[in-house]
């Protein structure tokens, strides 16, 4: 009942602390946009707040670099549970220009368990408040993996298409 | 001093509502913004411009069998520069105005793209045209010369 209780109550009001873990403030000032009244997150009761032990959410900003990665992992540790971890802008989702890079780790998700992620490269406050509609179950999620192939020429010799229906 | 509140008020009266619906009410992004990569799978022809020019490496290239080319696009690290739209000779990779991409699971940032090469008549293997001209010819062969940008 407790968690019942628990889960009710996680949809009312989502405190966030927003943790910059080698971002080029890009999606920083895209998050403090979210925050503005022109987006206005707190009609969601979404509140930034001050020190992890508050928070619910953790967004996670940029590509983990290597010095940073020991206090992230304590950072999340400091937030309650249940929590979740929001990896915002293509350095957290997959570590940017950086994935591959020696002091970077590539991605919060190297690092942390990440529960969504938020790619644009700074992505639009529209998307990020998207992001945060998608956690609470207001809009449906619009992106899956895709797999094309293209025709063989036997294929394209008996007259079969893989895109018939494209002109 | 209360004159000036009571002139505040009127101002935030006469400016209404200023917050977007946007959740629940559509927003989208003004012409020229660039946004999830696509592929149109009928107009690429393998030719590995995009991976080459590829700032973050989100294309990946790679000859799994013969007449195959695989093209990976793991788009998650995207940085949206566009300079696989700008180099791509047939315009088969376009940045659409797709920002609402956030998912719970990694692997939906993902792009597979099977690419048949053509391959010689006489020995099976893909080949490259001999002459710059010949491949200007060769840039849209499966669909005339109307069928790309070239």
């Amino acid at each position: 009942m407790l968690e019942a209780l628990c889960k009710k109550a996680f949809a009312k009001a989502l405190w966030v602390y927003h943790a910059n873990v080698g971002a080029c403030n890009g999606c920083d000032i895209e998050v403090i946009n979210v925050l503005t009244p022109y987006y206005d997150a707190e009609r969601f009761g979404i509140k930034l707040v001050a020190s992890p032990r508050h928070a619910d959410v953790l967004l996670v900003c940029g590509p983990v670099t290597r010095q940073v990665a020991p206090a992230l992992k304590r950072l999340v540790e400091a937030v309650p549970n249940p929590k979740l971890t929001f990896a915002i802008g293509s350095c957290a989702t997959g570590g940017g220009c950086w994935f591959d890079t020696y002091s970077v780790m590539g991605g919060a998700d190297k690092v942390i368990p990440v529960d969504y992620y938020v790619p644009g490269c700074p992505p639009r406050p529209e998307a990020i408040l998207y992001g945060v509609a998608l956690a609470l179950g207001l809009v449906p999620k619009k992106v899956a993996e895709e797999r094309y192939k293209q025709e063989t020429l036997e294929e394209l010799a008996e007259g079969k298409s893989a895109f018939a229906g494209k002109t | 001093m209360l004159v000036s509140k009571v002139r505040e008020a009127l101002i935030c009266l006469k400016a209404g509502r200023v917050t977007l619906g946007y959740p629940f009410a559509p927003n989208d992004p003004k012409p020229g913004f660039r946004g999830k990569v696509t592929v149109d799978p009928d107009l690429c022809f393998g030719c590995g411009g995009c991976a080459n020019v590829c700032e973050a490496g989100v294309i990946v290239v790679s000859d799994r069998e013969q007449h195959y080319r695989l093209l990976e696009f793991f788009w998650g690290r995207c940085t949206y520069c566009a300079r696989c739209e700008e180099v791509c000779p047939e315009g088969a990779i376009r940045l659409s105005g797709q920002f609402e991409t956030a998912t719970d699971d990694a692997r939906d940032l993902c792009m597979r793209l099977e690419v048949f090469m053509g391959p010689c008549q006489r020995c099976g293997r893909c080949f490259p045209p001999p002459t710059p001209l010949d491949k200007m010819m060769t840039t849209g062969f499966r669909h005339g010369l109307e069928g790309g940008r070239a």
